[in-house]
């Protein structure tokens, strides 16, 4: 889990925060989707009006060309200018369309040149409007393009109305009157303006409604969360607010339901254990006041034994030795059960370990010199530690006696060692072993190697089960190391500060002898 | 010490079977013993029968023997020894703390329980000729068992004394825990050494100054405790 999350966290980008934050993400899509569909909306109000400023401009252009174009038509045919030369009566028409510039523009086609207002040029006219107004008759209307005289002046869409005036002569002149859509330019801009600004306001105004729902649907959601993390770290009480009944308050509900559940069931637990550790402690005192009386009138029956006819004084030993080992088994008994209810508890102090295993190894040297085994002692390096050695003792106790038992009356090894951070003791036997798949199961309560094999020191069968609880209250490590017909080793690791967690052993588990031989050959 | 020549001990148990098996066999060892079942008149009848030394079940009906123990030590330095079912809890330590002297576990044999109560009952002989000890600021003397911080009289339980006298005369050597239980509770093969750890600090907490900071009883770290350095005579 840990190593899972730290390469995302190194690598904290854009991704992680899009993947983390559920508002950001419907912030992100709200305004996307909004851009777009107001985008489309923009573009298709904005088409629609100027479509619509357009065309009724190109009709009141219409119109304002027929009215003009029958007025001119009227001067040229006064019967005042009969006389005057054609090329002046159009001048003239030209200027008087000059005066009215602000309104309209207009181009006549002399009979050798062109006549036009001042300020726009030829090219206004389209070529295909000069083409349909020569081959045909009528009023033909063309949209265009005002170009200017001025260059500073940008070019202006307008429409091109074009039609002919007839002299009395009945000679053509093609004239076109120019209307530019300068105002209607001026309006379709502010409207896009319009659009725009209006757009932009939309979106930020989507964008905030979204983040807004969004976050009132997302904290509750995140409460939960927190909430649940607080339960799960043990904050019990922890409950949430329960505000109406929508599908967020039924969350909180079901949460607030789940913690009751979850705390009820705990207490059970903790009751239940609480419990356990009297009827332990109960057991124990019942149990142990009238077996130290039973002891105490064992000891006294036992001591005048040599007044009692013989099978009388075998009874007397019998009750003696068996009482001895039913309270070994009592005691372990209490003491596992005590493990398993979790009421052991260290009390630890500084120890040398080396100095507390050579008690142990002198303390058993009477039972080994009765199996006729040697015990052989080692220490190097600084074996200090903090331990409960009353818990370390009977480890101890617990591995010599075994390696005694089981050793064959070969010489038993036992040796200490201390590194930075960890002590250990290792205890090598050269008895019988055994296979290498029962490391773990030596472990095991009641677990007999060979039921068959008659036992010379006795023992619960609990000796090795327990001493592995004392090495776990520690955070040490306790292992097994065997092999048939080649005896067996038992190392006990211990940190030497309790806060840190053991990583190696300054003893290896294999025996030394095993692997020198292993690397000779 | 006493008119008496056999010691007497009061046994305060609540089990009927126990107390008195316990005043058989104590009985065939020479001791008087006096009974008593209950918490609650266990100073009344420690005052009347003043026992020599006093055998306390921590498990007791009415009282319970931890505020007993503390009631005893408060108006006696008599030598309690607790019996207690349970030597893996917290109850040990505090029947300790609360001046129980040493103690021992259920179920017991009647000739560990013996050596326990003569340990308790013999006293500590320094080496003739050395009747006057220092240790620290403080005077010894021996024979009349008091210890002195100029003229001021300090005022001691016999296991208190007896394991100041220990430190003190071998002031060079340091002991550990298992040699001070050996030399001052008569333990050969080593025991718990909470009993070392408690009565080191309540020790302490009579005769040193400061017993944050002891100059009296040093602790020598992973090894045990030795006698501070002897200040200048005063």
């Amino acid at each position: 889990m840990k190593q899972r999350r730290r390469p995302e966290r190194s690598q904290l980008s854009l991704g992680s925060l899009w993947g983390s934050s559920l508002p950001l993400r419907v912030l992100f899509l709200t305004l996307g989707a909004s851009f777009v569909v107001l985008v489309l909306a923009g573009l298709l109000l904005l088409n629609q009006a100027t479509a619509g400023i357009v065309e009724s401009k190109k009709q009141a252009s219409i119109a304002e060309a027929i009215g003009i174009h029958s007025f001119m038509q009227q001067q040229l045919r006064l019967p005042e200018t009969r006389n005057v030369a054609i090329n002046e009566q159009l001048i003239q028409l030209a200027a008087l369309a000059g005066a009215e510039s602000g309104r309209y523009q207009v181009l006549i086609q002399g009979p050798s040149s062109v006549y036009q207002s001042s300020e726009i040029l030829a090219e206004s006219v389209p070529a295909e409007l000069r083409a349909a107004v020569e081959s045909g008759t009528g009023m033909f209307v063309t949209p265009t393009e005002v170009v200017f005289v001025d260059d500073d002046q940008a070019p202006v869409p307008g429409w091109a109305v074009g039609t002919v005036l007839v002299d009395s002569g009945g000679e053509r002149y093609p004239i076109f009157y120019i209307f530019q859509m300068t105002s209607e330019v001026a309006t379709i801009r502010a409207l896009q303006g319009a659009v725009v600004s209006t757009g932009l306001a939309l979106l930020g105004a989507l964008a905030a409604i979204a983040y807004m729902v969004t976050v009132t649907v997302v904290r509750p959601v995140r409460k939960a969360s927190q909430t649940a993390l607080r339960l799960a770290s043990g904050n019990l009480d922890e409950r949430m607010l329960v505000r109406g009944t929508d599908d967020i308050a039924s969350l909180a509900e079901s949460m607030n339901e789940m913690a009751d559940d979850l705390q009820q069931r705990i207490r059970e637990l903790e009751t239940l254990s609480a419990v356990q550790r009297r009827f332990v402690s109960d057991v124990s005192h019942e149990l142990r006041t009238p077996l130290t009386t039973i002891k105490m009138a064992t000891d006294v029956i036992h001591e005048s034994r040599g007044a009692f006819p013989p099978q009388t004084a075998r009874a007397a030993e019998l009750m003696f030795s068996e009482i001895e080992r039913f309270d070994v088994m009592l005691q372990d008994l209490l003491e596992i059960s005590r493990f398993d209810a979790g009421a052991a508890v260290l009390s630890l102090e500084d120890v040398d370990l080396a100095a507390l295993v050579r008690s142990e190894v002198q303390a058993h040297t009477a039972l080994a010199e009765q199996q006729g085994t040697e015990l052989r002692f080692t220490a190097r390096g600084d074996a200090t530690a903090m331990m409960d050695s009353r818990r370390i003792r009977r480890i101890l106790r617990n591995l010599l006696v075994n390696a005694i038992e089981h050793g064959e009356g070969r010489p038993v090894h036992v040796t200490v060692a201390g590194d930075e951070d960890s002590v250990a003791v290792t205890v090598r036997d050269h008895g019988v072993g055994f296979p290498a798949a029962q490391a773990a199961q030596v472990f095991e309560r009641f677990w007999r190697a060979d039921p068959s094999r008659t036992r010379v020191v006795g023992g619960s069968g609990l000796g090795l089960a327990i001493s592995l609880e004392d090495a776990r209250l520690h955070d040490g490590w306790l292992s097994a190391w065997g092999r048939p017909g080649k005896g067996a080793q038992f190392r006990l690791t211990l940190p030497k500060d309790t806060d840190t967690a053991l990583t190696s052993s300054p003893l290896p588990i294999i025996p030394t002898d095993v692997t020198a031989r292993r690397t000779d050959t | 010490m006493s008119e008496r020549t056999r010691s007497r001990i009061l046994i305060v148990d609540d089990d009927a079977a126990l107390s008195e098996m316990l005043q058989i066999v104590l009985g065939q060892e020479g001791f008087e013993t006096v009974h008593c079942a209950s918490g609650s008149n266990a100073l009344a009848v420690l005052r009347e029968s003043r026992p020599d030394l006093v055998l306390l079940d921590l498990m007791l009906p009415g009282r319970d023997g931890v505020s007993v123990c503390r009631d005893i030590r408060a108006e006696s330095d008599v030598p309690i020894v607790m019996l207690t079912a349970k030597s893996d809890t917290a109850d040990v330590v505090a029947g300790l703390e609360a001046g129980a002297d040493d103690y021992i576990a259920k179920p017991f044999k009647s000739k560990e329980l013996i050596a326990r109560i003569r340990t308790r009952l013999r006293r500590v002989s320094a080496e003739p000729g050395a009747d006057e000890l220092t240790i620290g600021d403080l005077s010894i003397s021996v024979a009349a068992h008091t210890v002195k911080r100029g003229r001021e009289q300090l005022q001691l339980t016999p296991l208190e004394f007896d394991l100041l006298l220990a430190l003190a005369k071998r002031p060079a050597t340091v002991f550990s825990r298992e040699a001070l239980l050996d030399e001052v509770w008569g333990y050969r093969n080593a025991a718990d050494t909470r009993l070392v750890n408690v009565h080191v600090q309540r020790l302490r907490s009579k005769v040193e100054k400061d017993p944050e900071h002891p100059e009296i009883i040093v602790t020598v770290r992973g090894i045990g405790y030795r006698a501070g350095e002897a200040a200048q005579a005063s």
